[in-house]
């Protein structure tokens, strides 16, 4: 049976080679963030202005939305907008199949990851292949993302080349340029047979109609001008107003995400290929997702979608280090994906990952958009203890009982005289407790409650 | 100067010489301490929990109980601290709570915040043993308490302070978290134990027994004799 909830996951993951190396990468990812903010003097002002770009671009979304469609359209491309998952799949298969597409190419997406489109497109009989070097890695091992930048940071170099012996027929090195290369060779022919390249989208531009994608590798590049049809699918929050706003977001993202001053690549596509141009494809299609983010704009947690997908809270998130990401069972995972998985998913399945949190803030100092994500976590808890039952169902009543003794100060003093007396006859330590208090006791002691609480000391005392 | 001590539930239920050692430093550096005594508990383990109008009713109560008192509120936790500071204000943001809930929150202050940044005491304490710093999250994150837990360490005669890795990370203990999601909680602990361990420390101190307690509980079920305590007991020889 598939475990489903955090918990029954997560306790899966911990311990295991897969969460060894997050804890690794994370921590390094963050010690070059850190570095590369710090080398680059203006970077706090930057990030407080990318956060008035993101928070403007959300309150004014819808126009900014028919804006960004006029401008693909003028610039020659088709805009899509896809409600759920469903709608954009069956667009992008429909598209593949009029247009006689056999095979198809993709770069990384997160978006394409949060609507199973391989899957679907898989299911239609169509190839379809990952080019992103960490994402072609998941795709032959059948494994999933673990982090929405470095989607194999679970695994190390020796797996990988364990892996290429297996997949691509060729002697064991784990000498990361060796590996690489044998990819490249690998996709490079694929590239050249695509007939349809799908990427997502880092960031629309409303007024040019000007798709970014970002990456380190040259396969976006390739993915969107090789093809003679590309499709980018975006979810429907990752505009910005215009140029100007576009580089203050590469200023943080780059930065916030791999620690690097810009990445490698930086492509900027607007419309297909014009009849006095060399490369590019025949026909662009944007398709524009919604998929519950409607719904988190209008909930509390609207901030959530302010997000750039840097993944810089999961890499400080301690829950993250030690569980790893398919502990969220979520594509997006970590703290940022513990506040937007519920919010464009529900509670019904999802309530549980709000609490998968100690809430001790490093996602909100790490994010660069400055995101509350602890107070958006508090949000998504409130909504999600109207949907929990379960294993926590003795919360309510717990809490509700704590409640009446706390707005009490004769109860108050009862209950520490109580536990007072329990102090007593436990000693110094009390190092096994019954019921849902045995979650502590199973890893730790507890301090016993102290015979004389302040407040009697103080009555007797000061009083 | 008259100033009001919030205990905080887990001072006064596990940790009353936190307490004690609070009055008396305060005291000491010409403070009058006043307790109110319906002061129960902040409310935060409902928020946390997802239980608000349960948080609402225990702030409403603290609010009530301190706006009838003068003078800053000293809390020895960052934690509770940072609820009231920053969450009271949100958590009663509309009905007759809300000013209140405003002046409350303004009048909050950290006790190692106080102790340092407002009335800049000379520590006068004596000690021996080795010191480390834990920087819980709420005080660190929340509040900005950055050195004022080094610096009364290192005003303490005889205590020598040692570094310790990622002294800055979570301890894992989150409230509730850590009956909620308790292998994960205890995972998160055993970084910060491995941490504190390889540190050389006699004793880990910092501002919140909250983790103080969860740590020590770490460390004691590891059969090690690594103390736990909360900086102000350092500024006090308690007989």
């Amino acid at each position: 049976m598939i475990p489903v909830t955090f918990r029954e996951r997560s306790t899966g993951e911990l311990g295991t080679q897969k969460v060894v190396n997050i804890g690794k990468a994370t921590r390094r990812k963050t010690i070059d963030r850190i570095n590369a903010s710090a080398a680059y003097p203006p970077m706090e002002a930057m990030r407080d202005r990318a956060r008035e770009i993101r928070l403007h671009t959300l309150a004014n979304l819808s126009e900014y939305l028919a804006q960004f469609a006029d401008s693909v359209e003028r610039a020659g491309g088709n805009v899509f907008f896809a409600s759920d998952a469903d709608e954009a799949n069956r667009y992008v298969s429909r598209l593949a199949e009029d247009r006689g597409v056999r095979s198809i190419v993709k770069s990384k997406s997160m978006v394409t990851e949060e609507i199973e489109l391989n899957h679907h497109l898989e299911s239609r009989g169509l190839d379809v292949v990952e080019t992103d070097l960490g994402e072609f890695i998941i795709q032959i091992s059948g494994d999933r993302p673990a982090h929405i930048i470095s989607p194999v940071m679970h695994k190390n170099r020796y797996e990988i080349a364990e892996l290429f012996v297996k997949e691509l027929d060729m002697e064991y090195s784990d000498d990361p340029v060796v590996l690489n290369a044998a990819a490249r060779r690998h996709l490079r022919s694929i590239f050249l047979g695509a007939d349809m390249g799908i990427s997502g989208v880092n960031f629309g531009v409303a007024d040019t109609g000007t798709i970014t994608t970002v990456t380190n590798e040259g396969n976006a590049r390739l993915t969107t001008t090789a093809p003679r049809i590309h499709v980018a699918i975006m979810g429907m929050e990752r505009l910005v107003p215009n140029a100007g706003d576009l580089t203050v977001m590469l200023e943080v993202l780059g930065r916030s995400g791999t620690g690097q001053a810009l990445t490698v690549y930086t492509n900027l596509m607007t419309g297909p290929r014009a009849s006095d141009e060399q490369d590019g494809p025949d026909e662009l299609h944007v398709v524009i997702l919604d998929n519950g983010r409607s719904r988190a704009l209008s909930s509390s947690s609207a901030e959530i979608l302010a997000c750039i997908r840097c993944g810089a809270c999961l890499n400080v998130c301690p829950v993250f280090r030690e569980a790893g990401g398919h502990a969220y069972g979520s594509v997006y995972p970590g703290p940022i994906g513990a506040v937007l998985t519920p919010a464009l998913f529900g509670h019904d399945e999802w309530g549980d990952l709000p609490f998968a949190s100690s809430l001790c803030g490093a996602c909100k100092d790490a994010c660069p958009i400055r995101i509350d994500i602890p107070s958006l976590l508090l949000e998504q808890r409130a909504e999600s203890m109207n949907h929990r039952g379960g294993e926590f169902a003795w919360l309510k009543p717990g809490m509700a009982a704590y409640r009446r003794i706390a707005t009490n100060p004769v109860l108050w003093r009862g209950f520490l005289a109580a536990g007072g007396v329990f102090g007593k006859a436990s000693g110094d330590w009390v190092t096994r407790l019954p019921f849902h208090a045995g979650n502590w006791t199973s890893t730790r002691d507890l301090p016993a409650p102290a015979a004389q609480s302040f407040h009697s000391w103080w009555k007797e005392h000061r009083g | 100067m008259v100033v009001q001590l919030f205990v905080t539930c887990l001072v006064d239920g596990f940790a009353p010489q936190v307490g004690r050692a609070a009055v008396a430093v305060l005291e000491a550096n010409g403070q009058t301490v006043e307790f109110a005594v319906d002061q129960t508990c902040c409310g935060q383990p409902a928020l946390n929990a997802g239980m608000r109008d349960d948080a609402r009713a225990m702030a409403a109560h603290t609010i009530a109980v301190l706006d009838a008192t003068d003078g800053p509120i000293v809390v020895p936790s960052g934690s509770c601290a940072e609820m009231m500071i920053h969450r009271y204000p949100d958590l009663l943001s509309s009905g007759p709570e809300a000013s209140a809930a405003k002046r409350v929150a303004h009048r909050v202050r950290e006790l190692t915040q106080f102790l340092v940044d407002d009335l800049g005491i000379d520590v006068e304490a004596r000690g021996t043993g080795t010191v480390t710093v834990h920087k819980s999250c709420h005080g660190l994150r929340g509040l900005g308490i950055e050195t004022e837990i080094e610096t009364l360490v290192d005003g303490v005669d005889g205590v020598e302070r040692c570094e310790m890795d990622e002294a800055d990370e979570c301890c894992g203990f989150g409230g509730l978290f850590s009956i909620e999601l308790p292998e994960v909680s205890s995972a998160i602990l055993d970084t910060k134990l491995d941490n504190v361990i390889a540190s050389g420390a006699g004793t880990v101190v910092g501002g919140d027994i909250s983790c103080l307690m969860h740590i020590g509980g770490g460390l004691h079920r590891r059969g090690s004799d690594i103390e736990t305590r909360h900086v102000v007991e350092l500024l006090v020889d308690e007989t």
